[in-house]
């Protein structure tokens, strides 16, 4: 069958284009979920297989196997299968099921940490061949300056991807379906010609090497393909076809790096145009499309990296962010819903409720209705899926943009980000109130000055001072990340997924903040309230006695609300002022994964009234059970901050019980729909979904076995409870439930 | 229109619970009855509470407005709204002005000429028969059935559309004859498209404690889901 004669028409012919194939080619779905197929028994057997070596893999402890012995590639290991007989689509990241593979080109030490944290040695072999080779974490400390140093020791910069893979990065997968690999190669050797004829300066010698890798890199996905049996080398004929050749694209990905985020990017509605087709002609069922989209999910559902104990304090529950964008509206005004956005949504039931992929439901108010209906209903039965301004996006990204870990919006194929984890401005605000001193550490760091000595904190004074660290902080912050992702490059580069972008790519370098809402109700409590700062025995300032009351963020009160505001204005205009390497675009992130715990605890007593080393509040969330005046009072004060100001994502997380939402399904599902069109109408970002009772959570908490599939959203991705730390739950825990009163 | 002040206990952005759809709840402070079964007893005292204008508590649920969709809007609740019913009718007019729904959560145990202007721009009222027996009322609530029953004609004149709500709460009201009264009340009021039996439920002992309270109706057990569901049952035939 000749694909060319079945498909519309269009430049997605003459050009690298998916997003032109896909609006010449698919069909908006406007109906409800009653056309969907439960589970066949064959995706049955198969989820069961899946089942136990989950179970396995928890007995042994979060990780069954690691092969300490081969260093993670495309090519490295031999295929491996779950049941091959019976798998529609196939490949793993190794030779077996759930077995890890080490990839220490991020860094061989914390490849060397992570097999010892799970009682394996790594080999002598890959030791020897790294001994004289230059990770990319080597890089990074070569370079780094010691107040880089110091910034990072005293955790006022942490997470940052200098010993690890940066991931953020989506490939645009489905051009191998589209096109096949040779296509991409010959597309990639002409852009390669080209550069031939201009001056050889450094910029220029670095995207000829990259492009020579990328191409090397789409010949060895060929090979890997090749090695399940599969000729990718030209376009998928099929939806069996087009949803494998998307998956090794993936896969090859996934095997050359371990990015923190490794995000899939907006696959389902390009799935669809084949799927429907098949359908059309008679080649398959309903049943046998969601079996591929079931096949395709499972293998979403095995992806692992191999991390260290460490990194989990930082990104608890095992994520890879495979975060797959579905729905949102197209720049005609048709609806990019289609049937496979439902199909996708659908594994959820089909095999039960799981944090991976990374369901993300691109909103908007003109949404299909039953769809927004099925959404709604799907959150409260599986708190799996999280929620973005598609109205807020679209006019920025475009119809084909996607979201890359769990709030970073790029479009597809055309733009990337060099990630940058976060700052802590909580601390930094501590720091300028000792004058360049860190108590929690006991690091001198910053602009020295005299410790502020008064009876009250005065909001001027101490807004003065603030502004002089942030200034500091700010430069240091860029300066770091630039060092970072010039190494990642240099010894790291992501070939096979920059294979799958354009040459000439747009580049975003994302920072970002913890501890908001602890530095806005700070702020507030320092105007509004009395507070006396109390210097320990050296002379500094340790602890706060705050009198009076203050408003505080999250009771949709702007008297804070625009503090917070103002606040991320502040750090976002400070970080412009120093440029970045490759003149990637200065973006910022309010959102903290699970580390919002971590940087509590690194944290001294604030003026709020936090006590040292309490957790922050995940992402832009209000401070736990600070919010008086209800639910939707806390998601206004959230919806104040301003996109503008915070391009790479602003992350709230919403837990309410299912009392709290209605009193039948019925009523839960159109209440919950209408607080998402509101909430977005308010042009905020996103938002997670929690439908559940803190005792669910609780009773968790106490016998983890008994709930070994209790997923929730937490910060911008979803996890399995049981795979946080005690301390990551108990914060779960402590956070505001919204309850019926 | 003159600004009036009202006493407010506390304010819900989310409800979900009275009245239809996304509401903005206003618990307003005071109640004349002292029912025993009352899970809000910190909003019965008629001193204390909050001052708000109309102005201000209109202008904090428009900041709600994307929320409502269709169905939803602010709510009244108590407390009892009817005693501060000047202040309560200021604000569903400048709702209405603001295109806001309204629905009053009442127990309807007043009337007067300041209710029945309440009343003209009232868009929904929840209307709690507490129990279908003069005896239960008087000793139970502190007043007469007859006052709901009064309330709820002056309802059916202006054709306001009702719910008649009422708490379950074991061996005094959980019983088919009382249903079937409560059944009659609706049928014979063509206002009331809706009846909604809500299960006794004791969470509220803590705010008695609180308030270092005797909760009336702690030695009652709460009703469990299959009583409420037989009960449901013979209404929505």
């Amino acid at each position: 069958m000749d694909m060319k004669n079945t498909f519309t028409c269009g430049n997605w012919q003459k050009a690298i284009d998916v997003r032109n194939f896909i609006q010449t080619n698919y069909e908006p779905y406007e109906g409800d979920e009653s056309f969907l197929s439960g589970a066949t028994e064959r995706t049955q057997a198969l989820m069961k297989k899946v089942e136990s070596l989950f179970a396995l893999e928890r007995q042994f402890g979060g990780v069954l196997d690691i092969d300490t012995a081969t260093v993670s590639s495309l090519t490295s290991y031999s295929p491996g299968y779950i049941d091959k007989e019976n798998e529609l689509i196939v490949g793993l990241q190794t030779n077996r099921p759930l077995k890890r593979g080490v990839n220490p080109f991020g860094g061989i030490r914390m490849a060397r940490q992570a097999c010892e944290a799970y009682g394996y040695k790594l080999s002598q072999k890959v030791e020897e061949e790294f001994r004289f080779r230059t990770t990319h974490n080597d890089g990074v400390f070569r370079a780094y300056t010691d107040e880089m140093r110091q910034a990072r020791k005293c955790h006022v910069i942490t997470g940052l991807p200098d010993a690890y893979g940066r991931g953020r990065i989506i490939g645009d997968y489905r051009r191998v379906a589209l096109y096949g690999v040779d296509k991409l190669i010959e597309e990639k050797k002409k852009d390669k010609a080209k550069l031939s004829g201009g001056t050889f300066k450094s910029n220029q010698i670095r995207v000829d090497e990259e492009l020579y890798q990328q191409i090397a890199f789409l010949g060895y996905m060929k090979e890997m393909a090749a090695m399940y049996g599969y000729d990718i080398s030209r376009p998928a004929e099929n939806a069996r076809e087009a949803i494998q050749w998307t998956y090794f694209a993936y896969l090859a990905s996934i095997k050359e790096q371990n990015g923190a985020a490794m995000s899939l990017g907006r696959v389902s509605t390009f799935f669809d145009i084949y799927i429907e087709r098949d359908i059309k002609n008679g080649l398959l069922t309903e049943e046998g499309a969601q079996e591929l989209i079931d096949d395709f999910v499972i293998k979403l559902r095995m992806a692992r990296h191999l991390r260290t104990p460490e990194y989990n304090e930082l990104f608890g529950g095992d994520p890879m962010w495979i975060t797959e964008a579905v729905g949102g509206m197209g720049e005609d005004g048709r609806t990019l819903v289609t049937k496979s956005s439902y199909r996708i949504l659908n594994t959820l039931y089909t095999l039960g409720p799981s944090p991976e992929p990374n369901l993300t439901v691109l909103w908007s108010k003109q949404l299909p209705d039953a769809f927004k209906r099925f959404c709604a209903k799907v959150s409260a039965d599986t708190d799996s899926i999280q929620y973005e301004n598609d109205d807020l996006m679209r006019p920025i990204y475009g119809d084909d943009y996607a979201i890359a870990c769990c709030v970073s919006a790029m479009k597809v194929g055309k733009q990337m980000q060099f990630f940058g984890a976060r700052c802590n401005l909580a601390k930094l605000l501590l720091i300028a109130i000792n004058g360049g001193y860190d108590a929690t550490s006991g690091i001198h760091i910053g602009p020295q000055m005299p410790v502020m000595d008064v009876e009250a904190l005065e909001y001027d004074a101490v807004m003065e001072r603030f502004e002089i660290y942030l200034a500091w902080l700010s430069h240091l912050y860029v300066n770091t990340m630039n060092i970072i992702h010039y190494m990642h490059d240099k010894y790291a580069y992501e070939k096979t997924q920059m294979a799958l972008h354009d040459t000439d790519v747009e580049r975003f370098m994302a920072f970002g903040i913890a501890g908001l809402s602890v530095v806005a109700d700070s702020l507030s409590a320092i105007r509004y309230a009395k507070v006396r700062p109390v210097k320990n025995s050296d002379g500094f300032i340790t602890s706060f006695e705050t009198t009076g009351d203050f408003p505080k963020y999250g009771n949709d009160d702007d008297r804070v609300d625009l503090i917070a505001k103002d606040m991320t204005h502040k750090v976002i205009t400070e970080l412009r002022k120093t440029p970045t390497y490759r003149s990637a675009i200065h973006t910022l992130s309010v959102l903290t994964i699970t580390s919002n715990v971590m940087y509590g605890k690194n944290t001294g007593a604030t003026p709020d009234g936090r006590k040292a080393s309490a957790p922050f509040a995940p992402g832009a969330n209000p401070m736990h059970n600070r919010e008086e005046n209800g639910a939707l009072a806390s998601l206004n004060s959230v919806a104040k901050l301003s996109y503008d100001d915070c391009r790479d994502g602003i992350s709230n997380t919403f837990s309410i019980t299912p009392q709290a939402l209605g009193r039948t399904e019925e009523e839960r599902i159109n209440n919950l729909v209408s607080v998402l069109d509101g909430y977005f109408a308010k042009m905020a970002h996103h938002i997670n979904v929690n439908v559940l009772n803190r005792e669910t959570l609780m009773k968790a908490y106490e016998d983890p076995e008994a709930y070994p599939n209790l997923t929730i959203r937490v910060s911008g991705y979803a996890v399995n409870f049981h795979k946080l730390s005690r301390e990551q739950q108990r914060e779960v825990i402590s956070r505001t439930f919204h309850e019926a009163l | 229109m003159s600004t009036q002040t009202g006493a407010v206990h506390s304010i819900q952005s989310l409800g979900t619970l009275d009245g239809p759809g996304v509401r903005f709840v206003v618990f307003l402070q005071g109640c004349p009855l002292s029912c025993g079964c009352c899970h809000n007893p910190d909003t019965q005292p008629l001193d204390g509470g909050t001052p708000y204008t109309a102005k201000e508590i209109v202008e904090k649920a428009k900041r709600y407005t994307e929320y409502f969709g269709d169905k939803g809007g602010i709510t009244l609740s108590g407390g009892e709204p009817l005693l501060q019913a000047p202040f309560a009718g200021e604000v569903f007019s400048l709702c209405h002005e603001a295109g806001i729904h309204t629905c009053l959560d009442t127990s309807g145990c007043l009337m007067n000429d300041d209710i029945k202007k309440l009343l003209y721009v009232t868009d929904r009222v929840l209307l709690d028969i507490k129990y279908t027996n003069e005896d239960m009322y008087q000793i139970h609530v502190g007043c007469s059935l007859q006052a709901p029953l009064l309330f709820l004609k002056q309802l059916e004149e202006l054709s306001i559309p009702t719910t008649l709500r009422q708490v379950i709460i074991p061996t005094l009201n959980d019983n088919k004859e009382n249903i079937s009264i409560l059944q009659e009340f609706a049928q014979s009021h063509r206002c009331v498209d809706s009846v909604e039996l809500l299960p006794f439920r004791k969470l509220c002992q803590t705010k008695y404690d609180a308030m270092h309270l005797p909760f009336p109706f702690a030695h009652l057990p709460e009703p469990d889901a299959n009583t409420m569901k037989v009960l449901s049952d013979l209404i929505h035939k």
